[in-house]
């Protein structure tokens, strides 16, 4: 019996010390950051262009002698666009490869999973696209680089009403998701205020493909407008199903929908269309100009606004390392919270006092099935 | 009024899909008496073999973008169908003597093994499912549109429906289908071929899942390697729903499926959808557990 205990006992040992010494091992030389992002699942090209756009600025970085001595090594887990496998991933940065900061996610839901853990941890986390309100109330260690949703559902229903002329509107929100729920009360709060109406609100949930039964039940209330603040797989889906059905109103979106899928999915019938974002590489601005061309030289296709945030989040998350002197969690969390008027490619980024990003808006259109750069609008 | 009428429509082209799947499990019940959990995952074989088939098949063909529909989706039916029977040679079939548990937790695994080996092989991503059918509307009044895919997909399910009905009723194939449902040992004291009968069997229900497939993914064209789970449990529920071995009672179930979750979606909310189809199938279990058509079967003790 106390020999059985001894064996396991020595099994357990071995066990663990080989989990441990699996763990990546910090080199002197190297800084390491962690990234979380959804390079599978239904919003796969989101993680993508954030990776893509997070690794440029690693390497320009690099290439450049690194910060404080050290080059960046970046570490990167997949979401697969699950919350439960964000909260698994960011465990894994944290615990096993002990990263000085985290940067990810684009879906408000994940970042929501992770932030808390990041938080109990001190690790100081910079969101590169969850624009949801919430995700950096989590705690002091959590920030962004992108617009928040009461921005954005302002401006876009100041478009709805303003540019486009409309007064009625109707919402198609997904139930499940945090970035939708709150994108469409903050457009439906400011289209009441500027005076408009919305004459009816559906809900869909994520992964489904059947819209008509509640495209149908829109169509029956007559809007002038539709606004579907969701992820651009369903968007697509539900503007195409939405044309079948006869419905050729204007359908408005917000950064959900920024993903060549959208056109892809939606073909033709997503003429008439618009949404906001963070960056257009059609903008005529020479750092974005820079930015798109050596994207294209990269990875042969044009940088769209996440990968576009991908990269200054990266940047500003280096940045702050450089002007903290150190990579101890505190201070560079202080850093990061000092940003101020940082040249990114999205814009002159400041970071306010409730850890989130004062940044211009982007407006762009889809017209004879290409994405047209509408215009600028300033915090 | 109008409104009404066009949930119907709706309803009535989702409904005649979950039909289509609805068949293959009621008939799979029928012969071998257990559910095959798979079925749902090779309707999701199918609609990949469409994606990875339609833009060769249309450039082989030219323009007749009829033809082209229909040879896809022969082609499906053709890749399910030696997908089912091959299924059924390996998983089942060394099973058959087993307690019917053993297996129901095979058919589960089969389907885990689709689905993962299917992530895998085709990428967990969404794709987009090419265009076979040209969307246009037929009927295009103010207030009633009848999309050419929702037509496409009831005619297309109706025919099948009929030929399904005819192979069953009216040939040998189906007597002795039909034979070997009612009892195994007596139908092989007949001389039947139990064998190829089940095999049989597996073909028709999933060339009908491939059919259906193909019909799902024109309307709804996104597709991954998951799509097949909640299309496979509503038809699961249509089968029990209308009479679990009885393919009137697939096809009733079906529809029924098929409208409540389009109603439910417009009048309610989407929020109640699956609640309200999962209490149907509880409801159904609880008080009449042989289904609308299906019927009492008295256990032999």
């Amino acid at each position: 019996m106390h020999r059985r205990k001894k064996i396991l006992s020595t099994v357990i040992i071995a066990l663990v010390s080989l989990i441990i010494s699996c763990g990546q091992q910090a080199d002197q030389n190297e800084i390491l950051i962690g990234e979380y992002s959804s390079l599978t699942g239904t919003t796969a090209t989101y993680g993508l262009s954030t990776h893509r756009g997070l690794m440029m600025a690693v390497d320009e970085t690099n290439n450049a002698g690194g910060i404080l001595g050290k080059k960046i090594k970046l570490l990167t887990e997949d979401t697969q666009s699950k919350p439960e496998e964000a909260a698994t991933a960011v465990t894994k940065l944290i615990s096993r490869d002990r990263v000085v900061g985290v940067i990810g996610e684009v879906s408000s839901s994940r970042s929501l999973a992770a932030a808390p853990i990041c938080q109990a941890n001190k690790i100081p986390m910079i969101t590169n696209a969850s624009t949801n309100p919430e995700v950096t109330k989590k705690g002091d260690y959590i920030f962004r680089v992108c617009f928040i949703d009461p921005f954005q559902g302002e401006i876009m229903a100041k478009f709805t009403f303003n540019s486009l002329g409309l007064k009625r509107a109707a919402i198609l929100k997904d139930i499940k998701n945090d970035y939708s729920i709150g994108l469409a009360q903050f457009f439906e709060e400011s289209f009441k205020s500027l005076g408009g109406e919305i004459v009816a609100t559906q809900a869909y949930s994520e992964g489904d493909a059947d819209f008509k039964a509640q495209l149908t039940a829109l169509k029956a209330a007559n809007p002038e407008a539709v606004i579907v603040p969701g992820y651009y797989t369903e968007a697509a889906l539900i503007v195409k199903q939405a044309r079948e059905l006869n419905m050729n109103m204007p359908f408005v979106g917000g950064d959900g929908w920024d993903s060549g899928k959208l056109i892809e999915i939606g073909g033709e019938s997503m003429n008439n269309s618009y949404f906001s974002t963070a960056f257009s590489s059609d903008d005529p601005d020479p750092v974005v100009q820079n930015f798109a061309q050596k994207y294209h030289q990269l990875y042969g296709e044009k940088p769209d606004a996440l990968a576009a945030l991908g990269y200054d989040a990266g940047l500003i998350m280096f940045d702050a390392i450089k002007r903290a002197g150190v990579t101890e969690s505190s201070k560079l969390r202080d850093a990061i919270a000092a940003t101020k008027n940082f040249r990114g490619v999205t814009g002159l980024i400041t970071i306010d006092q409730h850890r989130n990003a004062l940044k211009p808006i982007v407006i762009l259109a889809v017209e004879n099935g290409k994405l047209v750069y509408k215009e600028t609008v300033q915090p | 009024m109008n409104q009404l009428l066009q949930q119907i429509i709706n309803g009535i082209s989702l409904g005649s899909i979950y039909a289509l799947i609805a068949l293959g499990y009621t008939m799979i019940y029928g012969i071998l008496r257990f559910i095959n959990f798979a079925h749902g995952d090779v309707f999701m074989i199918g609609a990949f073999v469409g994606f990875y088939s339609a833009p060769h098949i249309s450039k082989l063909v030219g323009g007749s973008i009829i033809f082209s529909g229909i040879l896809v989706m022969l082609l499906a039916m053709l890749i399910c169908s030696l997908l089912g029977v091959t299924i059924e040679k390996f998983a089942y079939k060394p099973l058959r003597s087993r307690p019917k548990l053993t297996v129901l937790i095979t058919a589960i695994g089969v389907s885990l093994f689709l689905e993962y080996g299917g992530q895998l092989i085709f990428g967990p991503d969404p794709k987009l499912f090419p265009t076979i059918v040209p969307s246009m509307a037929v009927v295009d009044t103010q207030n009633l549109v009848i999309g050419s895919n929702s037509i496409v997909a009831i005619v297309t399910a109706a025919i099948l429906m009929l030929i399904l009905r005819f192979i069953v009723f009216n040939t040998k194939m189906g007597a002795a289908m039909r034979a070997v449902s009612y009892n195994h040992q007596a139908a092989a004291l007949m001389g039947i071929n139990i064998n190829s009968i089940i095999s049989f069997t597996f073909v028709l229900g999933s060339s009908l899942a491939a059919a259906a497939a193909i019909l799902y993914s024109s309307v709804y064209p996104s597709i991954n390697p998951l799509m097949g789970i909640f299309p496979g449990l509503k038809a699961f529920i249509a089968a029990v729903l209308g009479g679990i071995g009885n393919i009137y009672g697939a096809a009733l179930g079906g529809l029924i499926i098929g409208l409540t979750e389009t109603f439910v979606t417009g009048y309610l909310s989407p929020t109640y959808r699956d609640a309200i189809s999962f209490g149907i199938l509880i409801l159904i279990l609880l008080f009449k557990p042989s289904g609308i058509m299906g019927k009492f079967e008295a256990e032999k003790v």
